[in-house]
């Protein structure tokens, strides 16, 4: 029988989610033995024409290109993954989306008329239909193993989704935010780093972006109190996942708080 | 070969690029290295970020060398702020460092251009033929990501670097749990140098100018002094924009390095180990001398036998700060937020990376500039693809174009790296 092909393709990015397949070292060639790697530029320089089971799209999408690239892909993969913050919720780069790209650019280069460029930096599924998304900047790559092994084993994925402020409470990781008043966006982020950076000493900075069901209004008013310079907990909520909409809606909230 | 060479999507390097050589009646017309990586403006929305989100931010740029960026951005900030560093905090930097390198080199060495000498697309089939290399390649990559784990949480992206040291000072115990694998890895990395110097590589030299950081006392990767080859002079990092330039140069719509006479010049592990061969630990001395390397290397594909030298270098060094690894003093110095401008450069695996950010009095940050290590070589593999090109006409086509790709592989090109890198827009005959 045939292997099942994965396709591996990268957007506007900084390619450590795609790094994150190659650094699973212990398991690496046991998958490149189950799956076929047919499209997989950062490892492979051998193509394989499509159609392809499996798609896992890095990066957003910030140019007219990558609008028609991923229209393109989503009619050659049967299933897509949306891999990483980036393909997720436009990330780091959707900064770009609260202000005005034509700022941006004279800031960055000499002559910004050169560059073909769109306003916005977004998630892929505000493009095409995504089958699953896995979340991370970068994502935990037993993450994506097990999101491989549950659609070969035609499962459904065990990706949790509570807050990762739950993750700090299990790992008896004393809180941040009651012990040392440091912003952390750990009780509205989904699970899925390890809650590292409470364990760092330092407050989640949202980079696995919103947990579903969390309590955001509360999450709103704690960080508020807690803020050692005005607009504090506003960059905490609008940085690596702050085009995610649950992250947006924070930041409206605290702004309101602030006019208050 | 009579047709152009058309590499659309390159393979085996970080981020999108692409070949283009046109050839005119059987000569060399015109060469590029098409970057259509999207631009991300990083320096753009750094703009009114907290002085403190910048090391978290700029390690964005790049998933293979975060810490670089990390790094190269706490100390500007840090020269900024007049924040002097405790000789710990600094030996703990240059371990996160060493970990990065041994990741990316065994990249790079093993599954990107290891291929390419061994007659393989991918380390993947060259698993098939040579599974104890490729065995060996992973687990020397794993011990330096388990090491960047070990200190900064996690391998891409590491979450404990702030500006003033480290949010806390990482678990002895688990720093101390990888010292068997570091001298494993010690060993690993001879092997490399062996198996780098035996390849024979194809057969070209550049006379190039070399730039990278240099130091008296040790092989400068963390920080240093900027050092030419073709001038002999080295110059602090506050005087990086007086003795190179980036353009914007229309005909190729990217930013372009040159130095202030308009030359090209050459960044990464071969123009550190041509400069600082002295400053190199006796361990990697005897090996290069062993192997039977002789300087200066002047041949771009050799950058692999650097890099092993390197990974020989780094591996020893981690296994030194690892085994002497008992922080006291705080993991963070105490400073007071002010307004001010700085510069900082570190060499990132693939060459020389600076920072520059002017902050008010807020920590806000008012400017950024960042001039990451492929953008400085662009124009350097361009001239090196005019030289190159013409020794390869003669192949199948095929063979010619993979020779082409294999010589820009060999610069370890981190595209995603190069945020000024633009779409670039071709007109073909």
């Amino acid at each position: 029988m045939n292997k099942p092909t994965v396709a591996v393709y990268k957007f506007s990015s900084c390619d450590g989610c795609q790094l994150s397949i190659l650094n699973l070292e212990d398991e690496l060639l046991d998958v490149a033995n189950t799956v076929e790697f047919a499209f997989f530029l950062e490892a492979r320089r051998r193509t394989l024409p499509g159609p392809y089971d499996i798609g896992i799209v890095e990066g957003s999408i910030t140019t007219p290109h990558e609008i028609e690239r991923i229209l393109e892909i989503r009619n050659q993969c049967r299933f897509l993954i949306a891999l990483g913050t980036c393909a997720t919720a436009g990330g780091i780069q959707a900064l770009r989306n609260f202000g005005k790209v034509s700022d941006l650019a004279i800031s960055v280069y000499p002559h910004p008329e050169f560059l073909h460029t769109l306003e916005t930096s977004t998630a892929i599924a505000e493009h095409v239909k995504v089958d699953l998304e896995i979340w991370g900047c970068p994502v935990n790559k037993y993450q994506v193993l097990e999101a491989i092994m549950a659609l070969l084993q035609k499962r459904k994925p065990q990706l949790p989704a509570h807050p990762v402020c739950l993750d700090c409470k299990r790992q008896g990781t004393v809180c941040v935010m009651n012990a040392q008043g440091t912003l952390c966006m750990g009780p509205a982020t989904r699970s899925g780093c390890g809650a590292i950076c409470p364990a760092n000493g330092r407050g989640c900075y949202g980079c696995f972006g919103p947990s579903p069901n969390a309590e955001y209004k509360n999450l709103a008013l704690t960080l508020a109190r807690l803020e050692h310079y005005p607009g504090e907990a506003v960059r905490l909520a609008r940085s690596f996942s702050g085009h995610a909409p649950q992250f947006r809606e924070l930041v409206d909230t605290l702004e309101k708080i602030e006019v208050k | 070969m009579k047709q152009n060479i058309e590499v659309p999507a390159l393979a085996r390097v970080e981020g999108e690029g692409a070949i283009y050589i046109r050839l005119k009646n059987g000569e060399i017309a015109q060469v590029e290295v098409n970057i259509y990586e999207p631009p991300r403006f990083f320096e753009g929305f750094l703009q009114n970020r907290y002085f403190q989100e910048v090391p978290d931010i700029t390690a964005r740029i790049c998933g293979i060398c975060p810490v670089a960026y990390q790094m190269s951005s706490v100390q500007a900030l840090e020269q900024a702020m007049s924040v002097q560093i405790s000789d710990e905090i600094r030996a703990l930097r240059r371990m996160l460092y060493c970990a990065e390198y041994i990741e990316s080199h065994a990249l790079h060495v093993y599954m990107l251009q290891g291929p390419d000498m061994l007659g393989h697309e991918s380390a993947l089939t060259l698993a098939g033929e040579h599974p104890e290399v490729v065995k060996k390649a992973l687990r020397l990559k794993k011990i330096g990501n388990a090491l960047l784990k070990a200190i900064g949480g996690r391998s891409v992206h590491p979450v404990s670097s702030c500006v003033g040291g480290f949010y806390r000072w990482p678990d002895s115990k688990n720093i101390k749990a990888l010292i068997a694998d570091l001298e494993w890895a010690v060993q690993a990395s001879l092997e490399t140098v062996q198996f780098a110097a035996g390849l024979t590589y194809p057969e070209f030299e550049m006379d190039y100018e070399y730039v990278a950081l240099t130091r008296p006392d040790e092989y400068a990767i963390y920080d240093g002094e900027i050092l030419s080859s073709k001038t002999h002079q080295s110059i602090k990092s506050v005087d990086f924009e007086k003795s190179y330039l980036e353009s914007h140069v229309k005909h190729s719509n990217a930013l372009h390095s040159h130095t202030t006479a308009g030359a090209t010049y050459f960044v990464g592990p071969l123009a550190r180990l041509n400069l600082n061969y002295n400053q190199l630990r006796p361990v990697t001395k005897a090996a290069a001398e062993s192997a039977g390397v002789t300087l200066p290397i002047n041949n771009p594909f050799k950058g692999m036998i650097a890099r092993g030298l390197e990974l020989v270098e780094v591996c020893d060094l981690a296994l030194e700060l690892a085994r002497s690894y008992n922080p006291t003093g705080p993991s963070k110095m105490p400073f007071k937020v002010k307004a001010g401008e700085g510069t900082g450069v570190s060499e990132a695996p693939r060459g020389l990376l600076y920072h520059r950010y002017v902050v008010n009095e807020q920590g806000m940050i008012q400017f950024a500039k960042i001039t990451p290590p492929t953008a400085q070589n662009f124009a350097q593999m361009e001239a090196d693809l005019w030289q190159f090109a013409p020794q390869v006409l003669d192949l199948k086509h095929e063979e010619a174009t993979l020779a082409c790709e294999h010589l820009i592989r060999t610069y370890d090109p981190c595209i995603s790296c190069a945020t000024h890198f633009l779409t670039l827009k071709v007109d073909r005959e």
